[in-house]
């Protein structure tokens, strides 16, 4: 049983890094967010570092959810996702082994490129660490989430721009704890731990709902 | 109803956004309500039903 | 629960939602009608808020009937899913307009009443935010059932994402919450009894009946037109076969 589930986490992963796969795309498109942001609000350092954290968690967030659709349309469109069906592991396991796979080659790379992407935004130096490290847990819950909606969705010849309208509001509460606890590394009354805490409980709930959400929408779908 | 207050107009542009939104809503299902039944009709009289003929109420 | 079961039949809840209809929408305009008249010209302006109070007779039922409808969407998704109950995605698709237009109502009212009293159209408070986000859910799930074309498929897509929309909603509201408050506590239904005036609290409660009774009318009506736009559409499905067959006979 690990075995499969260990084939898929490897085969989405090759998918996602060779020629093609469009895992680095997530990044690019953050880096591009970003720079987008002081065209808009001018060069202003002072505001730029104060509003940091939320231009860098609103970055990842829209990269994570815009590449998302593709999560189980590839697999539906050339037949893989009806022998994932078919096969032993519980389809719960393959979908966290997808999602898995996605954050892995998503989450995590933006998670580790914030504090360099950082720099852009004037971000101090002693708020690196948190907004990276709410980065970090907090990108889990967004690729679940997102998995329920690419498992909704997965069917759909255009899917686009809805999987972003279903998912976006149920983002709410991740986007809130993972700001607020960056915010509160550059001061504030809030002490850092309360809303990290919060963030790490979410990521682990969405792990599961999420989970259990996407593949019960998959079975619906057959 | 004359003695609204200084904030007449925003009471009243609630009350109105209310009559609208709501009027909308009833018009938008009364007519598809009305729309499915004349196809359904229409369709019942080419005898298409499966159940002989017995209209729905 | 025999009636439960003889209400599964849509041919039969057809005919019972037929004699029902009327005394639903006489009551609603009964009951609007009564509470309208009570919140304009009975009801006392408030010490503090003044006239724009009666801004509160709309507001807050509408407030109430936007949670009810997703309440009630939610129970039909588990209709839908562990029970396959035959009218349960049609009741879930039916409320999603009418859940998704009590919450617009909502947000209106509660902009045009925090004009004159904060001074600003839009605060960002924790109450309005919430039922802001509950709109954005209904709009997903009403963008979901159009993107869906076979009704039955659609209908349990959409429960799943109903579903998981009913769990995030109290933590969606918990982390607006903790997020800003700035609203006045909630004062109708507080333990230790209403502490709203009599006066005000009578229309509020007729008017709230009202639109509920003119909600549901509107549910069932709009459940009607569903079945009948499945029938039509199994029923084209059907005429189009038979013609084929029909002409596929002829050129034998």
């Amino acid at each position: 049983m690990s075995g499969a589930f260990l084939a898929i986490l490897k085969r989405d992963l090759a998918l996602a890094t060779r020629a093609g796969g469009g895992g680095e795309l997530a990044l690019v498109f953050f880096l591009t967010l970003v720079v987008l942001v002081p065209f808009a609000l001018g060069p202003d350092l002072n505001l730029l570092s104060r509003i940091g954290p939320a231009i860098l968690w609103l970055g990842a967030l829209l990269a994570t959810l815009i590449g998302l659709d593709r999560l189980f349309q590839g697999d539906e469109e050339d037949g893989s996702l009806d022998l994932i069906r078919a096969s032993a592991l519980p389809l719960e396991l393959a979908v966290l082994a997808k999602g898995l796979a996605h954050w892995l080659t998503t989450g995590l790379p933006l998670a580790l490129a914030a504090p360099l992407l950082g720099l852009l935004v004037a971000l101090p130096a002693e708020a690196m660490l948190p907004v990276a490290g709410t980065l970090l847990v907090g990108t889990p819950a967004l690729s679940f989430i997102g998995a329920t909606g690419a498992a909704l969705t997965a069917s759909l010849k255009r899917g686009g721009l809805i999987l972003p309208i279903l998912v976006a509001p149920l983002t709410v509460p991740v986007l809130i704890f993972g700001v607020s606890a960056s915010n509160s590394a550059l001061g504030g009354t809030v002490p850092f731990l309360t809303p990290f805490l919060i963030l790490c409980a979410l990521s682990l709930a969405t792990l599961v709902l999420g989970t259990i959400a996407a593949a019960a929408a998959l079975r619906q779908a057959e | 109803m004359s003695a609204l207050g200084p904030h007449a107009g925003y009471i009243l542009a609630a009350y109105a956004s209310v009559v609208m939104i709501l009027g909308g809503l009833i018009l938008m299902i009364w007519r598809d309500h009305r729309a499915q039944r004349q196809a359904l009709d229409a369709l019942e009289q080419r005898g298409a039903g499966r159940r002989s003929g017995k209209a729905l109420s | 629960m025999a009636s439960l079961i003889e209400l599964a039949n849509p041919t039969r809840f057809m005919h019972l939602s037929s004699r029902l209809l009327p005394w639903l929408v006489g009551a609603a305009a009964l009951l609007l009608a009564v509470g309208l008249y009570l919140a304009f010209f009975v009801a006392p302006a408030d010490y503090q808020q003044g006239e724009t109070i009666r801004i509160m007779f709309v507001h807050v039922p509408a407030a109430w009937l936007a949670l009810m409808f997703y309440s009630m969407m939610a129970i039909s998704a588990l209709g839908t899913l562990v029970w396959r109950h035959p009218l349960a995605d049609v009741a879930q698709k039916a409320a999603a307009p009418i859940g998704a237009c009590f919450a617009l109502v909502c947000l209106i009212t509660g902009a045009l009443w925090g004009k004159p009293m904060w001074g600003t159209y839009w605060v960002w408070d924790a109450r309005l935010t919430s039922v802001l986000v509950l709109f954005l859910i209904y709009l997903g799930i009403m963008a979901l059932w159009r993107t869906l074309d076979d009704p039955s498929r659609a209908g349990r897509a959409v429960a799943i994402l109903t579903l998981v929309g009913f769990v995030n909603v109290p933590i969606i509201k918990f982390s607006v919450d903790w997020w800003n408050t700035l609203h006045q506590p909630a004062s109708v239904f507080r333990a230790g009894g209403p502490t709203i005036h009599p006066a005000m609290l009578w229309p509020l409660l007729i008017l709230a009946v009202g639109f509920t009774l003119l909600a549901l009318a509107l549910h069932l009506v709009a459940m009607r037109a569903e079945i009948m736009r499945r029938r039509v559409r199994t029923l084209t499905i059907f005429e189009a076969e038979r013609l084929d067959r029909l002409t596929a006979e002829a050129a034998i």
